[in-house]
């Protein structure tokens, strides 16, 4: 009896421990970014997501005993001129390229013989411990977990501290009011996330609410042409979308739709059809066709039997449509680019603009990229159960 | 209530035919299958019935009213599918309440109907489910009923026995006669299964490619089939065919099957003896073989010898395969029976049952 079930385990153990390991590849990378973005931006260039909980009043004492200890001191003090626990001093370093030019000079004036430099991560962390120890700021206090990036990413915050600091403060950017009307704030992710939801749902529901009314129309209804019709709109899949982009930028211009939602949900309905279509046809086509008939017998139109029954029958195929066209939609970046820009940016033309070219501002990315996950993941989690079958959609009856 | 009549029918697809050329008339309140091989057109004629297929050409009556042209709602039927056709999202109560809604009928009488129906059918219990909840049989009553409550002129039934196991087939199969009995309206089923056919039946019509082969009474088909092909198909095991020749003996008419000559009684050589020298298809059924220690008493039997190929025993009876020089047929013997394979024995045809087909025509000489 137990040496059954201990048979049973092990023999399960090799396909536990393979999805252990998928979910940790999965996993880790995710709470890394998660745990990341609600670290404080100093913590998050000092030091890494796993040294979360770390004690933070040591971090960066080594690099500081291993290059400098030996000439300055363990109180920064020994050589002539210099105090290296100053805070007037390291007040000035907001930079840890600025220490590297101190420390430089301080080598070719030939106050110290530093034969190595520490390198940029470690001076990263011996500006912070020089910040700390020299009481310019006081690390304690500063929160382990903060919400301050994804206030800053929803508002658009581009300054160098916090938004909430700076409206503390009172010295807030032109372009905010610190108050909730900043959440629609054009360069914030919060207004990017709105204007994402506005081109993602019509985007999602047109192209299945006609792909509805056509897959039901290509298998039950007969009409001259049929087959051709069908066969063309099959084989306009392959037409790529970058193709289109001119003429069709050329065709919006003139009819100023460049730079309108209208614009792009007509863009997007047009690229989502001929798929949709396919695959409403498909599973509404391999729906028993004796239901159908026995609907016209009791009385039905054509009308009533879409909507009373082939809709509610073929919620598997719609759901899955739905959740691979919204997943494509809310990640396009090209045709919002091209047809919105900058006028009413989304969420993935946003999150290109939070990093500036040098790189700076990563740790809003971290929040922005979290902001963006969201929806996908809830819809995800939602509606997995369709998702599986939707990936059968079409091949067998659902 | 309402007579059918098809007269003339052709259905078309192209260069294939579904059904050529069939008149027939369906008396009210009769119990008519529709009998065949798959692929005979037997549910195509059903389906014309219905207008769920248009005709190509003839006219198609229920009661005075030529449908042609009518839509299938307005033809005042009602048809049972083979896979039942439920609808898979809605509640029992529902798919057969659907129906009626879509007519206006008010929510009172749809209720007294449906209630009515599942009464009749002992499905009272089930109507808060859905049809995935339901055993295969259940669905099945479940889609008889939906038919029941739309209180239709005529009943169409396709194969709707057909996925049940054997034992509930047989049980159903009682239950929609009685169903017939008591609702007295036309039943029009469609089956390939000449055992339910022949159970049901009030008249049989049997079609081969889209052709009437004959239409007639259960027991008119089994005792009088027109053509050989009524009466391989009717009856379990088939009829054995042999080829012959009617030849004359001593005076009387007799077959002549090559093996062996078998006198034909007295009452039937009458008609055979126009066709003496013809050559023929001499039929007899296994149930018309027996054993020639054990057969019944008062028939005109005639012997043979034959060798026994193989046995099975059914309990009731014994299948037996023998086999003369050139010629194979089965018999059902009494299980009393000394055949085993391998014994060449005595076989006695009852002759007044014996079924005699033009080779050419393939029709019955009678």
């Amino acid at each position: 009896m137990i040496t059954d079930r201990i048979k049973m385990i092990l023999s399960g153990l090799p396909t536990h421990v393979v999805l252990i390991g998928l979910c940790l590849i999965w996993l880790i990378p995710t709470i890394g970014l998660f745990v990341t973005s609600l670290r404080p931006f100093q913590d998050i260039n000092e030091s890494g997501w796993w040294t979360v909980f770390a004690p933070r009043e040591t971090a960066g004492q080594d690099v500081y005993e291993k290059y400098l200890a030996p000439y300055y001191g363990p109180d920064g003090k020994a050589v002539e001129g210099v105090d290296l626990f100053d805070p007037e001093l390291i007040g000035e370093f907001r930079r840890s390229i600025e220490l590297t030019v101190f420390l430089r000079e301080q080598v070719e004036e030939g106050k110290v013989q530093l034969e190595e430099l520490p390198d940029t991560q470690e001076m990263t962390e011996l500006l912070a411990y020089l910040r700390r120890v020299s009481g310019v700021e006081d690390a304690a206090s500063r929160p382990r977990f903060t919400l301050d990036n994804y206030i800053d990413a929803l508002m658009g915050y581009r300054g160098r501290d916090s938004y909430v600091e700076d409206c503390a403060a009172g010295e807030q950017a032109l372009d905010l009011n610190c108050n909730i009307t900043d959440i629609m704030n054009p360069r914030g992710m919060g207004r990017a996330f709105v204007n994402s939801l506005l081109v993602a749902i019509p985007c999602v529901i047109l192209p299945i609410l006609f792909a509805a009314f056509a897959g039901y129309a290509f298998s039950w209804l007969h009409f001259p042409g049929r087959m051709l019709l069908f066969a063309l709109l099959v084989g306009l899949q392959i037409v790529p979308l970058q193709m289109t982009l001119i003429p069709v930028s050329r065709v919006y211009a003139q009819l100023g739709l460049n730079g309108t939602f209208l614009g792009i949900w007509l863009f997007h309905t047009g690229f989502g059809l001929p798929y949709a279509i396919y695959l409403m046809r498909n599973f509404i086509g391999s729906l028993p066709r004796e239901i159908f008939e026995s609907a016209y017998l009791d009385g039905m139109s054509h009308w009533t039997v879409f909507y009373k029954l082939a809709l509610p029958l073929s919620v598997p195929a719609l759901a899955s449509l739905a959740i691979f066209q919204f997943l494509w939609i809310w990640n396009d970046l090209l045709v919002a680019l091209v047809f919105l820009g900058g006028q009413k940016p989304v969420l993935t033309y946003q999150i290109g603009n939070m990093v500036s070219s040098l790189g700076a501002g990563w740790h809003l990315l971290t929040a922005a990229a979290f902001i963006s996950m969201a929806l996908p993941m809830i819809v995800f989690f939602a509606l997995q159960r369709f998702f599986v079958r939707g990936m059968l959609a079409g091949a067998v009856k659902g | 209530m309402a007579n059918v009549k098809y007269e003339h029918v052709t259905k078309r697809w192209g260069n294939v035919v579904g059904i050529s050329d069939l008149s027939i008339d369906i008396e009210d309140k009769e119990f008519i299958v529709y009998v065949g091989p798959s692929g005979c057109g037997k549910s195509t004629a059903l389906r014309l019935l219905a207008g769920l297929e248009s005709i190509t050409e003839g006219k198609i009556y229920i009661g005075d009213r030529m449908v042609n042209d009518v839509k299938p709602k307005d033809r005042d039927i009602a048809m049972v599918f083979q896979s039942y056709a439920l609808y898979p999202h809605m509640k029992v109560y529902e798919n057969m309440a659907f129906g009626l809604r879509q007519r206006k009928t008010t929510e009172a009488e749809i209720d007294q109907r449906v209630r009515e129906a599942a009464d009749i059918l002992g499905i009272e219990k089930l109507l808060d489910r859905k049809p995935g909840q339901l055993s295969g049989g259940q669905r099945q009553r479940v889609a008889i009923g939906r038919a029941i409550v739309r209180e239709p002129n005529v009943f169409l039934m396709d194969e709707p026995l057909s996925n049940l196991d054997a034992k509930l087939r047989v049980q159903a199969r009682a239950e929609i006669s009685k169903l017939h009995q008591r609702l007295e309206t036309t039943f029009i089923y469609v089956t390939h299964d000449q055992v339910e056919a022949m159970t049901m039946g009030t008249r049989i019509l049997v079609l081969k490619d889209g052709i009437k082969q004959q239409i007639d009474s259960p027991q008119n088909l089994y005792e009088y089939p027109d053509n050989l092909f009524v009466a391989g198909f009717i009856g379990s095991p088939a009829m054995n065919f042999i080829d012959a020749k009617l030849v004359e003996r001593d005076g009387k008419v007799a077959v002549d099957c090559q093996d062996f000559a078998l006198e034909v009684p007295e009452d039937k050589a009458q008609v055979y003896r126009q066709h003496l020298g013809k050559e023929v298809i001499f039929g007899i059924r296994p149930e018309d073989t027996h054993d020639a220690d054990y057969f019944p008493t008062g028939i005109t039997k005639s012997l043979v010898e034959a060798r026994v190929d193989v046995t099975e025993l059914l309990g009731r009876e014994v299948v037996v395969h023998l086999a003369s020089e050139h010629i194979q047929f089965q018999g059902i013997f009494d299980p009393r029976t000394e055949a085993r394979a391998g014994n060449t024995i005595d076989v006695a045809f009852n002759m007044d049952s014996m079924h005699v087909f033009d080779k050419q025509t393939e029709l019955a000489i009678r």
